[in-house]
């Protein structure tokens, strides 16, 4: 099995705007990326996935690098970027659009940008497409639970959140931080995430994520010539430090078996709802 | 040369808008084809018959078609609809629903006779319920990139593309924004990625809690939303991306 679909390169990379840094989950990629596009006018606006109240994420259109930086970290919870897509093109009259999404909702942009049926004179206003590494994902409540009745924090005072080191952390903004079995969250994981066989978002230009790269590195997975001409522009402009993959630790083997992990065990499950007769995507 | 017909029955003309709205494109596609009948796009052609006591100027639809681009439902009501579809039909190799109210009834599923300007007309169906469909394009109006798309693929005979089309035609016509209840929702297949709520263009579908809510009172059955979901169908073509 083929464990991270096509790519061009692979690199390990960070942004090297500190305030970046700061905000960011690891390396900045996404980040750094949509704020030199906006910088550099390679892309008008952007579609994020903003913190809401309660540390909840909602899908907003960012214009500025200070929407984008607010919105930057991992929120673990669903937020439907592709629901704003139609909006960014029609109301804020954007004509090149940086989108971000799970390996699944790069699949849906994919979808729609091959079969636009409704989606008028929107998919060649996408001039970007970003993809973030995804395991699963879980539901609002279902995070809710594991944060506040697992990690005993409070929604509203996370800060925060994080998964490693077999663990699901949480950080709360009065300096807390508590810690989750992973086991004890998959209860809580959409079930539709386990039929998902895509762990590195694959058909993204760009696809980033923390596994593989030391701490407060990415991995960095370049796709398509669109994405590696706007990579060698980022790099160029001196936002991203780049270090060959080889030379990092721990490096692609781990990347490897969590892609490999995934694509087995979510085909079984494939198989399995084949089995009853249940529907897969196909 | 291909052969295309536009063929308008009850519909507001939009799917014609949005087929003209390919602007260059079009003007590419023309180049490729002979576009033998289509309301305003090309010269009407009539057929003149004398009898004793009036001269019948009638609009025939031409034979040998090679695809036929149908928008609009058929009222059941009226024979000339229903002989307009019949010939489309007998005439044509290829039919395509083109838009909602051709493929699945659309917003004129919710007519229901005893009103202005036509007070017997009460019944109207997508044209799958009366005829064979080959092709479905969904949409309220389908968007100008998908229906250059559809008329492109099935210049070049491209059927891996055109399959999911093929596919709606057979099961579609009882499109609504439940289908993303029943076949999503339900089977636990929803991941909340948005693109039924994007796709939907009267604004029926809202996302709550990263899952869709649809409001079955604004919902105009044009079936968009269950033909956008990737978890509904995902074409193995979209994996080669380059």
């Amino acid at each position: 099995m083929d464990p991270f679909g096509n790519y061009k390169t692979v690199i390990s990379a960070r942004a090297t705007d500190k305030e970046i840094l700061k905000k960011a989950q690891d390396g900045g990629i996404v980040s750094a990326a949509y704020i030199h596009g906006l910088e550099s006018k390679l892309l008008d606006g952007v579609i994020v996935a903003n913190t809401e109240d309660g540390f909840n994420a909602a899908p907003k259109i960012a214009t500025t690098p200070e929407e984008v930086l607010n919105a930057a970290g991992t929120k673990y919870t669903v937020s439907p970027n592709i629901s704003v897509l139609k909006d960014a093109v029609r109301e804020y009259a954007l004509e090149k659009v940086g989108i971000v999404g799970t390996p699944c909702q790069v699949q849906a942009i994919r979808k729609l940008m091959k079969y636009p049926m409704g989606f008028r004179h929107t998919d060649s206003k996408i001039a970007l497409v970003m993809g973030i590494f995804c395991m699963e994902n879980f539901s609002y409540e279902g995070m809710k639970a594991i944060v506040e009745e697992y990690a005993g924090i409070r929604m509203n005072d996370v800060l925060k959140t994080d998964i490693g080191k077999g663990k699901f952390w949480v950080y709360s903004k009065y300096g807390d931080v508590q810690s989750v079995k992973l086991k004890d969250t998959h209860m809580y994981e959409q079930k539709s995430c386990h039929i998902c066989t895509d762990y590195t978002a694959e058909l993204a230009d760009i696809s980033t994520g923390s596994v593989g790269s030391p701490d407060g590195w990415s991995t960095v997975f370049v796709r398509t010539a669109k994405g590696e001409a706007y990579l060698n522009n980022m790099v160029e402009a001196g936002v991203l430090e780049v270090k060959n993959m080889d030379d990092v630790k721990p490096g692609l083997d781990i990347l490897e078996k969590l892609a490999l992990q995934k694509k087995e065990k979510n085909q079984k499950e494939i198989e399995y709802r084949k089995e009853l007769g249940l529907p897969v995507p196909y | 040369m291909v052969r295309i017909a536009h063929i308008h029955m009850s519909g507001c003309t939009g799917c014609l808008i949005s087929l003209t709205d390919t602007y260059e494109k079009l003007l590419d596609i023309l180049g490729a084809v002979e576009l033998v009948y289509a309301l305003t796009l090309a010269d009407e052609k009539t057929e003149i018959t004398e009898t004793d006591d009036k001269i019948l100027i009638e609009r025939k639809i031409p034979e040998n078609i090679d695809i036929a681009l149908v928008e609009g439902s058929v009222c059941l009501d009226d024979h000339h609809a229903m002989d307009d579809i019949l010939t489309t039909r007998k005439n044509s190799k290829i039919v395509v629903a083109l838009g909602a109210c051709a493929a699945s009834g659309g917003v004129t599923r919710f007519a229901r006779g005893g009103q202005m300007s036509q007070p017997s007309h009460a019944s109207f169906a997508p044209i799958g319920d009366v005829i064979k469909v080959d092709l479905a394009l969904p949409g309220c109006p389908p968007s100008p990139e998908s229906i250059v798309n559809l008329i492109t693929a099935a210049l070049e005979g491209d059927m891996e593309y055109l399959e999911p089309f093929a596919e709606i035609a057979k099961i579609g016509k009882d499109a609504c924004g439940c289908d993303v209840i029943k076949d999503v929702i339900n089977k636990s297949l929803c991941m909340g990625c948005g693109t039924c709520a994007a796709a939907c263009q009267v604004r029926a579908i809202e996302m709550v809690e990263g899952k869709p809510n649809i409001n079955s009172e604004f919902c105009i059955k044009c079936g968009l939303c269950g033909a956008q979901c990737p978890r509904v169908r995902f074409p193995e073509l979209l994996q080669k991306i380059e």
